[in-house]
């Protein structure tokens, strides 16, 4: 319906305001709002550098360089390596069982994936306490057979997981529904079988989408501060990730440092936007379907 | 309120551009802007409504020059094809929008704005649809209450691009019939943009034809029908045959066979002359203007049309009476009885 | 079409081991504890007084991030500028950048020798270390919610309708006011609704601004994390509760409002 208008709409005419407002209200909704970006958001991130390079280029890669530093750095990559694959997996199989079957009580599974994102960060940490933590449930039993989950590589993980549960598969189920199941059923009755099927038809399909999802799944599973701080213990060059070991710095008061280690989970962020926006621009068709989050 | 438009031309990029357009509305009118898409008839429409401003020309309503009035003090009543209902308000709130925004000194009372919106649900055939919204309303219904938003504010003039549009066949034969009614009893000036010609030739006072930006005709439906100004006009309004003619000593030839049509001068060609199916008659073949072979054969309301091949490979359309004893495949000749001349172009 | 057994069998162990297996803990742990329990944990004055300072600010920080949300959802779709698509783009950064990031950064810069902070120092505002500092916070959490709910209703309004209220005779301001805003309203809130339950939860960017002193800056969730610390699990357990459910109810109302919506004037 929005093509047919098109077609018989003039372009506006600049001195009949019929659809659009005066000069003046436009220029200062604009302004308002750019100001109101500027002051929130770009500020912010101006000052992430220029406090990070406070001391120049020395004093930021020094702080790069120190060992606890690298040591964040690691764990918050091997963090990302184990929870980012186990999301997508578990985004493949359940976006393939929402949008290819129909079942009962579709909606309800739906409602409890999405369930992690209205959920704390500092509770999301806790629940993973309550279950594994030396008063939890199964504490006393993982303590007696030298199992560490809580304070320890295995507790982070499964709340990075938590936090980043909802991210591949909310994107993936609303693409996957809008492409139906027609061209699968084709690729079937050519006798392909279900997982070529999967691979050579359904994959192709959904990539932007599923790329899309993991960028978003990683930034936050590199980025998340409140879950893995309540079950890491702080301990410093073994349980500390990036922005957990910045929150240390900062309170040490060495802001040079805290803000260096900042300025590369800032730099992942804007890569991050900056990927994102070029699939919204490129690939806005393939994304269709995906809810923005 | 008479509208006229007097030497109109907008020219943009990509859009129907329109070339010093005149054209005078008539007090009281049912007038029908009819034309292909992308002929100029809607930003006409939007021009007079002040939605577009023309390059150059001028809009006057009876002796108001409008062609400055910004749209909100045009007082224009505008229909759209789409409705363009207000989603988030009740079918009386529609209707009294235009009443609601005026200021405090021409608002009229709260009683008064819930009587004319109680009086025009009743005259578009509404009554006791008040608190629904649009989206709970049938097509037809939306456009009604549209025409009865548009009318709440008085309008000098009204205008309705492709009102019918949006909606199927049947509703659409309906709400005709139910606009022309509404047309007599308010007695509104209204121009109403059309692609459809049986919609213009049925509903309208008169019919004015544009094609590429032009207005090719304006007259009564009989008019454009039976003396169509331009070869468009003719092939526009209807199924038309074409065949080379010219004229020697004031009588018009084709195939050197005269024709039983008014020369406008006495020598010259080339011409063509247009015929509708009703102006071939079939003949014994070999006789007449032309030969063919009956192709085809099927009922048409109270005729029959027949379908002859001509030996180049085109058809023709012949009207013929019902009880005809031609069967498909039989050979006739076709003479023409009547037909439109215009100089080749 | 195969594949549905395995598909599904592993999306819901999944789902349960990792998602409601730790949720039913809490909750269980929650239900051991009993409504007196909570009752009594929940009017202990530190515990209120971060409950109430969490809950309030949301509130009003979501407010403020749904009105310059919803402006700057408009200049982005409605208007054209230089940079529109970059600054379109910029807006999710409060989405993408980690919450720690952005808290040390909101920090330096509300500080009274920050950048802004300086600035507001000479006229008696004090940001950063007040509560002032964790509205700061919240709005800057809150605004990606607030536009990105709103945008895609401003980019369907009908010209048409414009056309026709201005056709009625209704002046431009009259327009936007009765026309095109009242339907952006189902939008505006859900938007609120998104941003608020993110705000309550919040814990990263508002922890170094907010000075965090107790009864007057300490949220709720650093409340759970210094209960843990001193290994009071049943009073982290009771404030987690208590938040679950706020966000709880707060996804519920969303859900509620855009049915009303679709059902009332067929669009959400």
């Amino acid at each position: 319906m929005s093509d047919a208008i098109a077609v018989h709409l003039a372009p506006p005419s600049p001195s009949v305001p019929v659809v659009t407002e005066r000069r003046w209200v436009r220029r200062l909704t604009i302004a308002v709002a750019l100001a109101f970006l500027f002051l929130f958001v770009i500020l912010p991130l101006a000052v992430v550098f220029v406090e990070a390079f406070r001391r120049g280029w020395g004093g930021y890669l020094a702080a790069l360089q120190e060992a606890d530093a690298q040591a964040a750095i690691r764990l918050t990559l091997t963090v990302a390596a184990i929870s980012v694959p186990a999301n997508v997996i578990f985004g493949l199989a359940a976006s393939w069982a929402i949008a290819k079957f129909e079942f009962k009580g579709k909606s309800l599974l739906i409602t409890l994936i999405d369930l992690p994102f209205s959920v704390s960060p500092v509770v999301s940490g806790l629940i993973y306490l309550l279950l594994f933590g030396a008063q939890g449930l199964w504490g006393s039993w993982l303590m007696a057979h030298g199992v560490k989950v809580a304070f320890a590589l295995p507790g982070i993980v499964l709340a990075t997981i938590f936090v980043t549960f909802p991210f591949v598969a909310r994107q993936l189920i609303p693409l996957m529904q809008e492409q139906g199941t027609a061209e699968e059923e084709a690729a079937l009755t050519l006798g392909a079988s279900g997982w070529r099927t999967f691979l050579t038809v359904t994959l192709p399909n959904i990539r932007w989408g599923l790329l899309y999802g993991v960028l978003l799944c990683n930034a936050r599973a590199m980025g998340e501060f409140g879950a893995v701080s309540v079950v890491s213990g702080h301990i410093r060059g073994l349980t500390n990730t990036i922005p957990l070991h910045v929150e240390i710095l900062y309170n040490e008061y060495n802001f040079v440092a805290a803000f260096a280690v900042a300025s590369l989970l800032a730099c992942l962020a804007l890569l991050t936007l900056a990927l994102k926006s070029v699939l919204e621009w490129r690939h806005g068709a393939d994304l269709a379907g995906g809810a923005h989050r | 309120m008479g509208i006229r438009v007097a030497g109109v031309t907008k020219a943009f990029a990509g859009a129907a551009a329109l070339h010093d357009i005149d054209l005078a509305v008539r007090p009281g009118e049912l007038l029908a802007l009819l034309g292909p898409s992308g002929s100029g008839k809607t930003t006409l429409l939007r021009i007079i409504a002040g939605l577009v401003e023309a390059d150059r020309g001028q809009v006057f309503f009876g002796g108001l020059d409008a062609t400055t009035l910004p749209v909100q003090k045009r007082q224009v009543g505008f229909v759209f094809q789409h409705y363009a209902l207000f989603k988030h308000m009740s079918v009386a709130d529609n209707i009294a929008y235009g009443l609601r925004v005026r200021t405090r000194a021409s608002r009229p009372s709260r009683a008064e704005i819930r009587r004319r919106t109680s009086e025009l649900l009743d005259l578009v055939q509404l009554s006791g649809y008040e608190s629904r919204f649009p989206s709970q309303l049938s097509g037809g219904q939306r456009q009604r209450v549209a025409l009865a938003r548009a009318l709440a504010v008085e309008p000098r003039v009204l205008l309705l691009d492709e009102p019918f549009g949006a909606l199927d066949a049947k509703v659409r034969k309906d709400l005709r019939a139910w606009l022309r009614d509404i047309h007599e009893r308010t007695g509104k000036t209204t121009v109403f943009v059309t692609h459809d010609q049986d919609e213009a030739l049925e509903l309208a006072d008169r019919v004015a034809v544009l094609n590429q930006g032009r207005l090719e005709q304006v007259g009564s439906p009989d008019d454009v029908q039976d003396h169509p100004a331009t070869p468009f006009v003719m092939t526009f309004l209807g199924q038309a045959a074409r065949f080379p003619a010219d004229i020697r000593d004031g009588r018009v030839l084709v195939r050197g066979k005269p024709v039983p049509v008014a020369a406008s001068r006495s020598q010259g060609s080339p011409f063509q002359l247009y015929c509708r199916p009703w102006h071939l008659k079939p003949t014994a073949p070999g006789q007449g203007h032309q030969t063919g072979t009956i192709s085809g054969v099927r009922r048409l309301g109270s005729m029959r049309r027949i379908e002859v091949l001509r030996a180049d490979g085109a058809k023709l359309e012949v009207e013929v009476p019902l009880a005809t004893s031609l069967r498909q495949g039989e050979e006739i000749g076709l003479e023409i009885v009547d037909g439109v001349l215009f100089p080749e172009s | 079409m195969p594949g549905f057994g395995i598909t599904l069998g592993y999306t819901l162990l999944y789902l349960g081991l990792l998602v409601l297996l730790p949720l039913g803990a809490l909750i269980a742990k929650a239900s051991g504890i009993g409504l007196s329990g909570i009752i009594a944990v929940a009017v202990e004055p530190r515990v209120a007084a971060a409950l109430w300072t969490s809950f309030s600010i949301s509130l009003v920080a979501a407010a403020v991030a749904s009105l310059f949300g919803l402006l700057v959802a408009w200049a982005l779709t409605r208007y054209d500028f230089p940079g529109r698509r970059i600054v379109d783009a910029i807006v999710d950064l409060p989405f993408a950048l980690p919450t720690a990031v952005a808290g040390i950064a909101l920090a330096a810069l509300y500080a009274p020798n920050g950048w802004v902070g300086s600035f507001l120092e000479p006229l008696g505002l004090k940001v950063a270390y007040t509560p002032l500092g964790i509205f700061v916070a919240l709005v800057f959490i809150g605004l990606p919610f607030a536009v990105r709910t709103v945008q895609p209703l401003i980019a369907d309004i009908e010209r048409e309708l414009e056309e026709a209220s201005a056709l009625l005779g209704a002046s431009r301001w009259r327009t936007v006011w009765s026309i095109l805003l009242p339907p952006l309203l189902p939008g505006v809130l859900t938007g609120f609704a998104l941003a608020f339950a993110r705000a309550v939860g919040e814990y990263g960017s508002v922890i170094f601004i907010a000075g965090n002193l107790p009864y007057v800056s300490e949220i709720a969730p650093l409340l759970i994390v210094i209960k843990l610390s001193e290994y009071d699990y049943t009073g982290a357990t009771v404030i987690a509760t208590i938040m679950l459910a706020i966000s709880f109810t707060a996804l519920l109302v969303i859900n509620l409002l855009q049915a009303w919506s679709r059902k009332r004037f067929g669009y959400v």
